[in-house]
């Protein structure tokens, strides 16, 4: 057998790694094909067999050394990191399929030529969500004339490259029914009418702090750091779509725990891979083993459907296709009337329905028959 | 012949079939009469099935095992709402014209105009759980009946109501559940304590019956839907009693009553408890001990289990002798009983041995006692994968407890403070095939989860064979004959006075062997032609997870090899440290000499004034923040950082001073991978280090401190949880409460986490139960959906692979050479 033929039963990376090895070594074209046949044994020998129950080995390959998984949700203490969930807490969010994670992050690469310090600096000012409380040494009420006054710190606005103007313009953007002037680093809100009691003004002071005014939403914070040569910038709260119109970042490499944006803004297989990656990150940080295409079956059955179903009571397991199996997990009575009064029917095809009933489950050695039917035996 | 149940379908039941359903009418609300005998047409009435042993059924004729029991039924008199159903009423009443009972539209919201008779339609409103509003008025259930009933079919097959009318959903007759549903229980008093449904039952029969009453004499209209109402209020606590917004219905004694819905949900419900989970028989429980002289794949059965435990033999021309004989056998090995052909059952006692002996004929069953080597299931609770059950032999033992080979150990995750196992007897010969074949402890030495080996040698075995295999370690022929007699290997030793420990082992290993690798200390290892020739043998070589040999035994030379492999070498590491005499004391931790411990103590010091430095600094309010940080959390993080420092430069102190060099008992065992690591020695030996709680140093305490010891606010080391003493120095009182608080914590954290994976587990259990393996080789689930075309997109099952992958560098170096 040669090269050629054993490409087409080995997956391609085997195939690579055959190829270079072979490559590597002066061989005679026997050895070769010694070798290949041995290879391509090997790797028939080793494939799963038709019946087996994959889906239950790989629910306890992944939850038995949940149990070993630390509650503790924090990076360990010293490093200088983004806060971000691990452990089981993780584990359970990704299961789960939130919306939103509960320490968003990203982790940003730059583009070679924008590869320095000072590049990736200046990028982390630009990208970093700015409201006015972030820029602002006081929001007062300047209950005289009936306004709302903001003292602008003027370092910071510098550092974040704004400038009074743009502020202004921004507000008036946001603001259309006030009237906006600004005195050297004094910005004044006034309302059109005159008329304004000192709740409203308290109320157009809450949101005046926390208005935006520049920079990518939801990144509340930037970190830059050096990781293998590379600028990295790890940032608090994500936001992948606008990210990506970001000049001198490094598209192909950016990352975010946030699986539900990667499927908003790549699509479901990206989001696929990201519930894989993320998940096997998750064990492997906590030095656990867990084979990865475990991961993967968990992560196609969440989106075999094309959007993101979470594993429990309200994706994957309350979709099943008996009804005995749903009663059986959550929501017992919820399962039995429905299945009435839509005359659901039950074929007992899997697993826990087939338990209840006292019948051979039709996995593994239970998924065939005996063709061969043994003669009567005649009465004597 | 067992019939097979191809499908199960759920409907809704009309009155009409109801009625078919029952055998008669119950009326009366009376359960037994003065004599203590059931009431005709009461709820325990005869004919609805039989709870005495002995007695017949009234309907059927059959006794209390043939019988399942028959229904009866309720005339209600006036309808009620089937509260389990509400909802699906609710979302009706909204889509259905108030007038010509179209439905309206497929969506949930209320439209304002019937398309088809140009009714408005007033905002209905549903009250939890069963009263149904419309604008002002109540709708009573007669009025829905009204509608639903006009609903034309068509429409409903619209809705995918397929189910049955919707009328039915308001009922008008009550079945009553047979008594074997409900059966009643007489107290030692001879008191009778009847089922909560039967309680229940009463009620609505009670109630019925004062409507029925009531309008026959006309009563007035508040007291008729007064009693409509709680009779609504009874059949709906009849099917549910944990409905919110009504009062749950009660016994006498105030305990809520347990009705229908009750019975089916939660872990303890029909469903988790009865129906997914079963019972055995044919099944032993008790505490489990070690024995590392039998075989891994063996199981030490206490006697008095093996001769109560037993396997029904069918008896055939070829085996009555055999039986016989065990009959015949007064004590184990013998049989407890017999099975006649006709069925019955024939207990052996020693007065009829004989006579039973005689009476077997091909044909008859005898269940006999088990022996050695027969096939049983093993496991151990909490069976979080699957091998946490597994096929072990037989081996009858005259002790109390289950013995395993301490190599089974970590499957199981057992251990020997109390852990209890149980064992489950197979009773069929196709049980018992599959049991060895795919069960058996041999097959599952590669873990399906990461593809390695899961079962090695453990602690003595690694840091005896360490110490074997060293070099230097010489035995006298007789003390080789010795080991090699003992671990059973049966070999011609040449004609030499000396052999090299290196030669014992090389015994164990097959002729043709070839593997090189790193061992743990970074020795290299070499095996050629079955001949250890280089390096040692520890943990990298035989242990669990990492044993280079097992790993390559098991993919290259099958299962019974690793097996005798296994069982060899861990009866070759104990008797190999008998031999040596292996103990550990605290001289062995005489490993700091005083000039270092000098050392270790001035960088300790160091290290704290370092920290008081940097102290100084953030209370002046001139430390700078790192980024995203306050300052506070800012001298946390340097002062973690100056704390690794610290045990670092202590473990280099320790590690350049070359103790690991010279081998004593305790280094041996942190070397070898045996146990505990060099991590471990220098907590001992040199300083204990910071303790953490929360990922974090220790703050939490009094206000503004941790202990009593210390001034309020002080950050320093000593006062948040940095232990500089050893182990072996001892702790100080503080040091001595912070290692406690870590380690509480560390435990809490461990009860707290078991809850939250178990659930993760159920979860993920019931996702991906149904995912199986087709014969093309995709993986679909039970409705035939295809999620995967090929098991982790190369078809490599992990239990089979070599750490998920296939080996090809090795597969290449054997025909290289």
């Amino acid at each position: 057998m040669n090269l050629e033929e054993a490409k087409e039963i080995l997956p391609p990376k085997l195939y690579n790694q055959l190829k270079t090895e072979i490559s590597n070594l002066s061989l005679s074209e026997s050895q070769k094909e010694k070798i290949i046949e041995e290879v391509i044994k090997a790797y028939k020998s080793s494939l799963v067999e038709p019946g087996e129950a994959i889906g239950v080995i790989a629910a306890q390959s992944i939850s038995e050394p949940a149990t070993q998984l630390t509650m503790r949700t924090y990076h360990v203490a010293g490093s200088v990191q983004v806060q971000v969930t691990l452990g089981l807490p993780r584990l359970i969010e990704i299961f789960d399929a939130r919306r939103e994670p509960s320490t968003p992050s990203m982790k940003i690469y730059l583009k070679k030529s924008y590869d320095t310090k000072e590049k990736a600096a200046e990028i982390s000012r630009l990208i970093k969500e700015i409201r006015i409380k972030d820029i602002a040494d006081e929001v007062i009420i300047d209950l005289v004339n009936n306004a709302v006054e903001i003292n602008i710190n003027n370092s910071l606005m510098k550092h974040y490259d704004l400038t009074i103007n743009k502020i202004v313009k921004k507000l008036e953007e946001l603001l259309p029914k006030f009237k906006i002037s600004n005195k050297e680093n004094k910005i004044v809100i006034k309302s059109d009418s005159e008329e304004i009691d000192i709740k409203e003004l308290q109320k157009l002071r809450t949101k005046v702090i926390d208005l935006y005014i520049s920079g990518i939403k939801n990144i509340k914070q930037v970190i830059v750091s050096q990781e293998n040569d590379r600028w990295v910038l790890n940032t608090v709260g994500s936001n992948l779509k606008d990210i990506l119109n970001v000049n001198g970042i490094d598209i192909s490499s950016i990352k975010t725990n946030n699986i539900h944006e990667i499927y908003e803004v790549l699509g479901i297989e990206a989001a696929r891979n990201a519930i894989i990656e993320e998940a096997s990150s998750t064990m492997r940080d906590q030095g656990l083993d867990v084979d990865i295409r475990y991961i993967m079956l968990v992560a196609d059955m969440m989106t075999v459907d094309g959007d993101i179903k979470p594993i429990g009571r309200y994706g994957v397991a309350g979709a099943k296709g008996s009804v005995l199996a749903r009663a059986n997990f959550e929501e017992t009575i919820k399962h039995l009337t429905h299945a009435a009064v839509v005359a659901d029917e039950d074929r007992l095809e899997s697993v826990v329905e087939n338990v209840m009933i006292n019948q051979i489950v039709p996995v593994g050695t239970g998924m065939f028959e005996l063709l061969y039917k043994p003669k009567k035996k005649e009465k004597a | 012949m067992v019939s097979i149940i191809k499908k199960i379908e759920f409907k809704l039941i009309s009155p009409q079939e109801a009625k078919k359903l029952a055998v008669m009418e119950v009326t009366k609300s009376d359960l037994y009469d003065n004599d203590g005998f059931p009431v005709e047409g009461g709820p325990m009435d005869p004919r609805l099935g039989v709870i005495d042993p002995g007695l017949k059924c009234r309907t059927c004729g059959l006794t209390m095992e043939g019988c399942l029991g028959h229904f009866g039924y309720i005339e209600l008199v006036k309808p009620v709402i089937h509260v389990l159903y509400a909802n699906y009423i609710y979302k009706l009443l909204k889509i259905t014209c108030r007038k010509c009972s179209r439905i309206m539209t497929k969506k949930v919201t209320q439209p304002k105009k019937c398309p088809y008779c140009g009714e408005e339609q007033i905002p209905i409103k549903f009250e939890k759980p069963y009263t149904f509003i419309e604008g002002e008025n109540i709708l009573n259930p007669l009025q829905i009946r009204e509608r639903f009933e006009k609903i034309p079919d068509e429409d409903l097959k619209d809705l995918k109501f397929l189910g049955g009318r919707p009328e039915w959903l308001i009922l008008t007759l009550f079945l009553v559940p047979p008594v074997l549903v409900r059966p009643s229980i007489t107290l030692e008093t001879g008191e009778r304590s009847e089922d909560d449904l039967t309680h229940k039952i009463v009620d609505i029969l009670r109630i019925n019956q004062r409507l029925k009453e009531s309008i026959e004499i006309g009563a007035p209209d508040f007291i008729i839907s007064d009693l409509w109402e709680l009779l609504q209020y009874h059949v709906a606590t009849f099917f549910d009693n944990s409905l919110v917004g009504i009062p749950t219905s009660r016994h006498r004694s105030g305990r809520p009553l347990k009705t229908l819905a009750d019975r089916l949900r939660t872990k303890e419900g029909r469903f988790r408890h009865n129906l997914a989970g079963k019972r055995v028989n044919f099944a032993a429980r008790t505490v489990i001990s070690p024995d590392p002289f039998i075989s891994i794949d063996e199981v030490g059965v206490p006697l008095v289990v093996a001769k109560d435990l037993t396997i029904p033999v069918y008896v055939t021309k070829n085996n009555i002798e055999f039986i016989k004989t065990l009959i015949l056998n007064p004590s184990w090995p013998s049989a407890n009983y017999i099975i006649r052909p006709d069925g019955r059952k024939k207990k052996i006692t020693d007065e009829n041995r004989e006579e039973i002996a005689k009476e077997i004929a091909p044909g008859y069953i005898v269940h006999r006692h088990l022996q050695n080597g027969d096939i049983v299931l093993f496991n151990r609770q909490p069976s979080l994968h699957r091998v946490s059950m597994m096929a072990h032999r037989v081996r009858v033992t005259p002790w109390r407890t289950f013995t395993l080979n301490i190599c089974t150990c970590p499957p199981y995750n057992a251990d020997f403070d109390g852990d209890e196992m149980n064992l489950h007897v197979l009773q069929n010969e196709e049980a018992r095939a599959e049991a060895a074949l795919l069960m058996a402890v041999p097959k599952h030495i590669r873990s399906p989860r990461y593809g390695g080996p899961l079962i090695g040698a453990e602690h003595d075995h690694v840091s005896g064979l360490y110490s074997l295999t060293k070099d230097g370690t010489e035995v006298s022929r007789e003390t080789a004959l010795q080991l090699l007699f003992e671990i059973g290997v049966e070999v011609e030793l040449p004609n030499k006075n000396k052999f090299t420990g290196k030669e014992i082992f090389s015994y164990l290993l097959p002729k043709d062997l070839n593997i090189e690798f790193k061992s743990k200390s970074g020795v290299k290892t070499v095996i050629k032609n079955g001949k250890l020739i280089e390096g040692v043998i520890d943990a990298n070589a035989i242990g669990r997870e990492k044993g280079k040999i097992i790993d390559i035994l098991e993919k290259e030379y099958g299962t019974e090899e690793v097996h005798k492999f296994i069982d060899r070498v861990s009866k070759l590491g104990i008797k190999w440290l008998e031999k040596l005499g292996f103990t550990i004391g605290l001289d062995d931790f005489e490993i700091v000499s005083k000039e270092n411990e000098e050392k270790i103590n001035s960088i300790i010091e160091n290290g704290k004034k370092e920290v008081e430095k940097l102290i100084e600094i953030y209370k002046k309010g001139e430390l700078e923040c790192l980024p995203g940080r306050t300052a506070k959390e800012t001298v946390e993080v340097r002062i973690m950082q100056i704390v690794s420092g610290i045990i670092n430069s202590v473990r280099k102190v320790i590690e350049d001073s070359g103790v690991f060099e010279k081998e004593n008992c305790a280094i041996m065992i942190a070397k070898s991978g045996a146990r505990g690591s060099l991590l471990h020695l220098i907590q001992i030996a040199g300083a204990v280090g910071q303790e953490q709680s929360l990922g974090e140093r220790i703050h939490r305490g009094y206000t503004g401190r941790t202990l009593s010891h210390f001034k309020e606010n002080d950050l320093s080391l000593d006062a948040h949880g940095f232990v500089g003493s050893s182990f072996k120095t001892g702790l100080k009182p503080y040091e001595f409460f912070f290692d406690a608080v870590s380690g509480r914590g560390s435990l809490m954290d461990k009860s707290l986490r078991t809850r939250h994976s178990g659930y993760l587990e159920r979860r993920l259990m019931n996702a991906l139960q149904d995912l199986k393996v087709e014969y093309d080789g995709t993986i679909r689930d039970n409705r035939k959906i295809i999620v995967q075309f090929n098991f982790g997109e190369d078809g490599i099952d992990p239990s089979k692979s070599n750490w998920g992958t296939i080996d090809i560098k090795s597969i290449v170096q054997k025909f290289v050479k």
